[in-house]
């Protein structure tokens, strides 16, 4: 009993607490209520024939393709970046660390715009890409191009502070009792940052899933090819269909969380398994 | 001290009370669609400028654009709109499906359908027409990249859908298979499909994509007098739809507010000779005959065909066509497998 009446060093843990609750509920719980309650009014034969419409099918392969995607590619060259911005000193340091950040702060519409600009087969890029026979606006690869775009500042940011943590003595420890630059990386640096890998990937993963901005402009939003789930519930929603709208949004809501649950699952094995 | 203080307070803010309801200052909501930027904003202060001379009242009028279902659908969701200026008579009938804001036979409250200015569809071509675009024949070549939003979120892409239905099934004598077949031929032509009808012009002008951009009169007159000048050319089809964009007041909410009086004359208003002139000015076709024969240098002879007429109202071209697992649907479906 003792235990429980424990007293810290900052009082207020129930009023703390009821706070989080209420906070939570009122930001997350209620819409999300909201969604499932829709959706709930929906029979299973009109909830199945909703969300499993070819059109729609082919939405989720490439929201959740392409998403993956992004993902991977920001985890591999997002753990590049973050190295060099905490191993090396350069000039203009500071100012490609604030780069990084940019992603956040712009508007998606404003970076689709501008990515569509860039490699539209008129644009600065496009042109080039076009001789090589590669398109980028209006294809599936643009909608990679744009949620790798989104998703890069997740894995530098989660990777970096661990990074700096990470003290540059135990790389030469490594590599004074014998091992090779491989077995370092391996057996030293990447298991401490597998963590924080983890869970920027999963960050940029679930950014990548739920954009609409950025995408919308380069896509060419055609059914069946480059049309994102998304776009398809905001284009049922102005059918006044808002049955379909949430149906579909409630499938994305539990592909979501079983992946993130899937990579989290992923990331405590990892950690257990010890460093 | 203390009781002249809050005497003084009392006092102010009576003050206050009295002055703001004497200087009587009206707010209206006008909710629209995409390109009727460019004219309500003239229209508002002609209007605001009468209603003074008339009544003596201030009237401020604000504005909102968007996609017409998408602006609907604001509208049922509770955006207080006074009066709604839309695309589309479906778009205006959902506001009594969907949340019972004005009566059923809200489009025979004011003359012409409700519609104090229509439109048509025509279409838009690069300087010179290179690749010979004369009518909507030319729109299903292989060699021809067309430019049209998603008539299933845009209210203008319907209009521009119903046109070329309307045009192949008079031209195949009404056999509803080859005009079928007509339009899913023209939609494999399309590379991009916009949401919205400003965006679809952007990617036409701006992007430089396709070669013919089907587009409202009023779109594609702005685009050749102002966005590219010298750069496009209109290009009239034989035949095409009468657009009819349907105005009205929306009901409970102007009764909620007491703004019904001066709603009702904004609308009114608008088939004045000043406000049908406006609408002239800013490529619409004006309602009023007269007033239409000022214009009818700017605006081309095409023979019009009624919505009514050739799909029995929008209600039913919505089901049959753009509704889920309507015809549009499958024409997607179909292509998809190509």
């Amino acid at each position: 009993m003792s235990v429980a009446k424990k007293r810290r060093v900052i009082p207020g843990f129930g009023l703390t607490m009821g706070f989080t609750l209420f906070y939570l509920s009122f930001i997350f719980l209620i819409p999300v209520g909201g969604l499932l309650l829709y959706t709930s009014m929906m029979s299973w034969e009109d909830f199945w024939r909703a969300v499993s419409h070819p059109q729609v099918v082919a939405s989720y392969k490439l929201s959740f393709g392409a998403a993956l995607i992004g993902a991977t590619i920001n985890l591999v060259f997002g753990a590049l970046v973050a190295w060099v911005l905490v191993r090396y000193r350069f000039p203009g340091k500071k100012l490609i660390d604030a780069l990084v950040d940019l992603p956040f702060a712009l508007p998606t519409a404003v970076a689709g715009i501008a990515l569509v600009t860039l490699y539209a087969s008129s644009g600065w890029v496009g042109q080039y890409l076009q001789i090589a026979g590669i398109k980028v606006a209006y294809t599936q690869l643009g909608v990679v191009v744009a949620l790798t775009y989104i998703g890069l500042p997740f894995v530098v940011r989660t990777v970096q502070p661990v990074l700096e943590d990470l003290e540059a003595e135990r790389e030469e420890a490594s590599a004074s009792l014998g091992a090779s630059r491989f077995t370092t990386i391996r057996r030293v640096i990447l298991p401490s940052l597998l963590p924080a890998l983890m869970t920027g990937y999963a960050l940029a993963f679930a950014r990548a899933v739920g954009e609409y901005g950025s995408v919308v402009f380069i896509s060419g939003n055609m059914p069946y090819r480059t049309e994102i789930t998304p776009l398809l519930i905001v284009a049922k929603a102005e059918q006044f269909d808002y049955h379909g709208a949430a149906a579909i949004g409630t499938v994305m809501l539990l592909a979501a969380f079983a992946l993130l649950l899937l990579i989290n699952g992923l990331q405590w094995w990892t950690s257990r398994r010890g460093v | 001290m203390k009781i002249s203080l809050r005497h003084t307070l009392i006092g102010g803010l009576a003050t206050l009370f009295v002055a703001s309801a004497s200087a009587a200052e009206i707010e209206l909501l006008n909710v629209s669609y995409d390109p009727t930027r460019e004219f309500y904003r003239e229209y508002n202060a002609a209007f605001s400028k009468h209603w003074s001379e008339l009544k003596g009242d201030e009237v401020r009028v604000r504005q909102s654009h968007g996609g017409s279902g998408s602006q609907a659908r604001s509208v049922i969701d509770g955006l207080d709109a006074d009066v709604v200026t839309l695309a589309l008579a479906y778009d205006v009938d959902a506001l009594r499906q969907q949340a019972d804001l004005i009566p059923e036979n809200w489009q025979s409250r004011l003359p012409d359908n409700s519609s104090p200015y229509t439109s048509t569809i025509v279409l838009l071509v690069r300087k010179g027409n290179p690749k010979n675009i004369r009518d909507w024949d030319d729109l299903v070549r292989d060699d021809v990249e067309v430019i049209t939003p998603n008539p299933k979120t845009s209210g203008g892409a319907r209009w521009n859908y119903l046109a070329a239905w309307g045009y192949a099934l008079n031209k195949f004598d009404g056999d509803e298979d080859k005009t079928y077949q007509f339009i899913s031929k023209l939609f494999q032509n399309v590379p991009v499909l916009d949401s919205g009808a400003r965006g679809a012009t952007n990617t036409f002008v701006q992007r430089g994509l396709g070669d013919v951009f089907i587009a409202w009169e009023n779109e594609a007159f702005l685009s050749v007098e102002q966005l590219g000048k010298g750069e496009f050319e209109i290009v009239v089809p034989s035949v095409s739809i009468l657009a009819e964009p349907p105005v009205t007041v929306v009901d409970k909410n102007v009764d909620r507010k007491g703004t019904r009086e001066v709603a009702e004359a904004y609308l009114g208003y608008l088939y004045s000779d000043e406000a049908q002139r406006l609408a002239g000015q800013h490529y619409y076709r004006p309602s009023n005959p007269e007033i239409g024969k000022e214009f009818a240098d700017s605006f081309p002879d095409v023979e019009l065909f009624r919505i009514d007429d050739v799909f029995g109202g929008w209600q039913k071209a919505q089901d049959t066509h753009f509704n889920d697992g309507g015809k549009f649907d499958s024409i997607l479906e179909e292509i998809s497998r190509r």
